[in-house]
């Protein structure tokens, strides 16, 4: 297995596990956590995947392909700033209701 | 993963605000065994179709490698993820930095700041920042200035900026109010102001399209975009962190 292949299933493998903690937990920092993990494993199959260009000893060897490098770069940040953004709705959250998961508050 | 659902089912217990807790509405749970089980299941289904096609891409793609590598003479730098980032798909950063302000506006209209040092900073929080932060501030303008040719850049300065400010936060040092006030809000702004700025005055050049840097002055251009970016994401990300309105 080549190495951005290895580094492309681990980010899946993250996507999975964050999924996974993203369905399963209702406590709303845990699910805020799960994002995280999930988009760092999204960057990691992008950065995995970047690095097919052909190596040194290649017919042309070539740089790893920097326009998903860039994309990732712009990832990164948007994503923290969207878990800021996200902690601090979930802090109001708390404020206002008490609560830190979000309830089926249904009128039955 | 360890559960808690003794966590889920205690009523929350009163605020200090006043506000009666909600215990009338169900309070959500963690996902019941089988659910999960099932659900896992389904993921590693998910999971090995995921891998199955990462398995059938070809083993050398080069992308847009040769694309950029071509054109990097007219960028203005010469690192090609800088000039992805700031030249070739600088309208994806100017909206990424148009979001990060939009988070912030977000944060801003929720609550107000409570500050971030609670208890008094112990003898490492309160001596060691006064050593590292003017380091940091100097490793953020070196991380700019190489930006043009090694990985580096506006991002990674400005992150290492508002990581500056954190760490002044949590040691207990208060920035001035008249601080806080515009020239904040100035240095918020400043990122997406210059970048839009620029980006809609080439238009204006003779022959000039928005966005579109002239290979002449591009280097220029580049570089005061990325400092005004810099202290801008610095400013947004020491805000958020801190959480509220001043």
């Amino acid at each position: 297995m080549s190495q951005p292949v290895f580094w492309a299933l681990v980010g899946m493998a993250l996507v999975t596990l964050g999924l996974y903690a993203l369905i399963v937990h209702a406590h709303l920092l845990r699910k805020v956590l799960a994002l995280n993990i999930i988009s760092s494993g999204v960057f990691l199959v992008f950065i995995g995947l970047a690095r097919r260009a052909p190596e040194a000893g290649a017919a042309l060897p070539m740089e790893p392909d920097p326009v998903p490098q860039a994309m990732v770069l712009t990832g990164i940040v948007v994503a923290v700033a969207a878990t800021g953004l996200a902690l601090a709705l979930i802090v109001r959250l708390r404020a206002v209701t008490g609560r830190t998961t979000l309830g089926d508050d249904t009128d039955d | 993963m360890t559960t808690d659902p003794a966590a889920a089912e205690r009523p929350p217990e009163p605020l200090a605000g006043g506000v009666p807790p909600a215990d009338d509405a169900r309070t959500a749970e963690d996902l019941p065994g089988l659910a999960r089980v099932l659900f896992g299941l389904l993921l590693l289904a998910l999971f090995a179709v995921l891998a199955l096609a990462v398995l059938v891409l070809p083993p050398a793609a080069p992308g847009l490698s040769a694309a950029v590598a071509a054109r990097i003479g007219e960028s203005g730098v010469s690192h090609p993820v800088t000039a992805v980032l700031l030249n070739f798909r600088g309208y994806d950063t100017l909206l990424e930095v148009a979001v990060l302000l939009l988070a912030l506006i977000g944060t801003w209209s929720v609550g107000t700041a409570r500050g971030c040092g609670g208890t008094a900073p112990g003898p490492l929080l309160l001596h060691l920042p006064r050593l590292l932060m003017p380091l940091m501030v100097l490793v953020a303008g070196y991380l700019l200035w190489v930006g043009a040719h090694a990985p580096g850049g506006a991002f990674q300065a400005g992150a290492l900026l508002g990581a500056v400010a954190i760490l002044g936060c949590l040691s207990g040092r208060r920035l001035p109010a008249l601080v806080l006030g515009w020239p904040l809000r100035l240095a918020l702004i400043l990122g997406v102001g210059v970048f839009a700025a620029l980006g809609v005055g080439v238009a204006a050049l003779p022959g000039g399209a928005p966005l579109e840097w002239p290979p002449a002055i591009a280097k220029h251009i580049i570089v005061g975009i990325e400092l005004a970016a810099m202290l801008s994401i610095g400013a947004v990300l020491a805000a958020l962190f801190v959480g509220g309105r001043p």
